[in-house]
């Protein structure tokens, strides 16, 4: 496989080696990481990447289907990457984000891939940032990221984006006490969708104050939006807040501060992955030792362990 | 890391009778696949567009209105246009004997007619996969 010439069409705006090359990294091919190494710096350095999250069937798929309108219309090229569960008894994964994305067939200027989460505790799959690398590297200017809002997705999807969206319903009024210290906290945008049912204006005021007691003092108070993606409704009013809001996080270097903060985890996660996968190399010399417990073995294996960085680290597991 | 068959299942054509095509993407699922779901009404257009950009390793598509012999061979040929005839087309559906024989010929993988088990497609994909690497 040539990189070089996957990379010469990526500059061409070839889909087709776009969505090879990231099948590749998903699946944590050497060839894939070595173009990730070869092309970081080839990266579009401006890209920002925008999460949406949020609790299952607040509607975020059908939001992110009437926003992409406004991206495709605004930017020369918008990737989508929707990140759903996979099984953790088959390892099977469905993915129908696509189900409620009918716009994004109307622009060429989009691109979209679904995720499956795979082993991953989060709601991302642990490839994703490699995953945006390669739109990075495909100089995509906007990136939305779709994350299945359970568990610990929110944190997830805080490390891999540059601003957060998180989506709720009206119904999700008396949740909220439960979500606050996760979904409240990461939120930059709040959007609270279906306003064409009852109580969403409620649900906007208790957001609404509940920020203002939390963020008070700051210079930053996320804004509350209430949309409703099925008629179309306030989707231009939340367009314009979103470009606010990326606006004023690049002329205040939080973006730039979260990139760095990223990158670093980004090598701790690296390096984590060299480690285990050379312990478990070692493991698996060690299988019967009975006399020995948990902790003479492993100091054992730290005395003569010897990490390898060499291509094959990556083919191991 | 283990690589895991990426399939798309569509559901072409006018008609709404979907039941067929969930069925076979949750048993799919169930075998462990990657399945993208698409849905009603899709064009061929729409199918191959999702098939490259997902870099599916097969398509699935389910027709019951009668329109096998345009849908197939406008998906084949879209296939073909973007350099992707490595992806391999299968289906089901209500599909005479003879025009199935014919798709056949003309590259369409193995078709599945009313009565088929889901075990049967889940193995036709997994020898395919098999084969191919």
């Amino acid at each position: 496989m040539d990189i070089e010439n996957i990379f010469q069409k990526f500059q061409k705006r070839d889909k087709n080696s776009l969505s090879r090359m990231i099948t590749l990294v998903d699946n944590e091919d050497p060839y894939g990481i070595e173009f990730l190494k070869r092309f970081y710096t080839k990266r579009n350095d401006s890209t920002v990447r925008i999460g949406i999250t949020g609790p299952p069937g607040v509607g975020k798929s059908s939001l992110l289907n009437k926003l992409v309108e406004n991206f495709a219309k605004n930017y020369s090229f918008t990737s989508i990457v929707a990140v759903d569960p996979s099984s953790p008894f088959t390892g099977g994964s469905l993915l129908g984000d696509r189900l409620r994305m009918d716009n994004i067939y109307k622009f060429e200027n989009l691109f979209t891939r679904s995720v499956a989460s795979r082993g991953s505790l989060g709601g991302l799959s642990s490839s994703t940032e490699n995953i945006l690398q390669v739109l990075e590297i495909f100089k995509s200017d906007i990136i939305l990221v779709e994350t299945v809002g359970v568990g610990q997705s929110e944190l997830d999807v805080m490390e891999v984006t540059d601003m957060v969206i998180v989506v709720l319903v009206p119904e999700s009024g008396d949740s909220i006490q439960a979500l606050k210290s996760g979904i409240m906290e990461i939120g930059d945008i709040f959007v609270v969708n279906k306003s064409d049912r009852e109580g969403s204006e409620r649900v906007v005021q208790y957001l609404n104050s509940s920020l203002k007691m939390k963020k008070e003092g700051k210079d930053f108070i996320p804004p509350v939006i209430s949309v409703s993606a099925k008629e179309g409704k306030n989707i231009d009013k939340l367009y314009v807040e979103i470009e606010n809001v990326k606006n004023f996080f690049i002329e205040k270097g939080i973006i730039a501060r979260k990139k760095s903060l990223r990158k670093k985890k980004e090598v701790r996660d690296i390096l984590r992955d060299i480690f285990i996968k050379s312990i478990d190399i070692e493991l698996k010399n060690m299988e019967n030792k009975k006399d020995l417990s948990p902790y003479e073995i492993a100091e054992k294996i730290f005395q003569k362990i010897d990490f390898k960085i060499s291509e094959d680290i990556w083919k191991e597991g | 890391m283990e690589r895991r068959i990426k399939v798309l299942v569509a559901k072409p054509g006018l008609d709404g009778h979907d039941r067929g095509a969930k069925v076979v993407a949750s048993a799919l699922t169930d075998a462990g696949m990657e399945v993208i779901y698409t849905g009603l009404h899709q064009t061929p257009e729409k199918i191959v567009r999702t098939a490259i950009e997902e870099d599916v390793d097969a398509i699935g598509l389910s027709i019951l209105s009668g329109a096998h012999m345009t849908i197939f061979p406008k998906v084949l040929k879209l296939l073909k246009d973007n350099k992707r005839e490595d992806i391999l087309l299968f289906g089901g559906g209500i599909i005479p004997k003879e025009d199935m024989i014919e798709l056949e010929k003309m590259g369409v993988g193995k078709l599945f007619g009313p009565g088929s088990s889901t075990k049967e497609v889940v193995d036709y994909l997994k020898n395919w996969f098999q084969n191919k690497k």
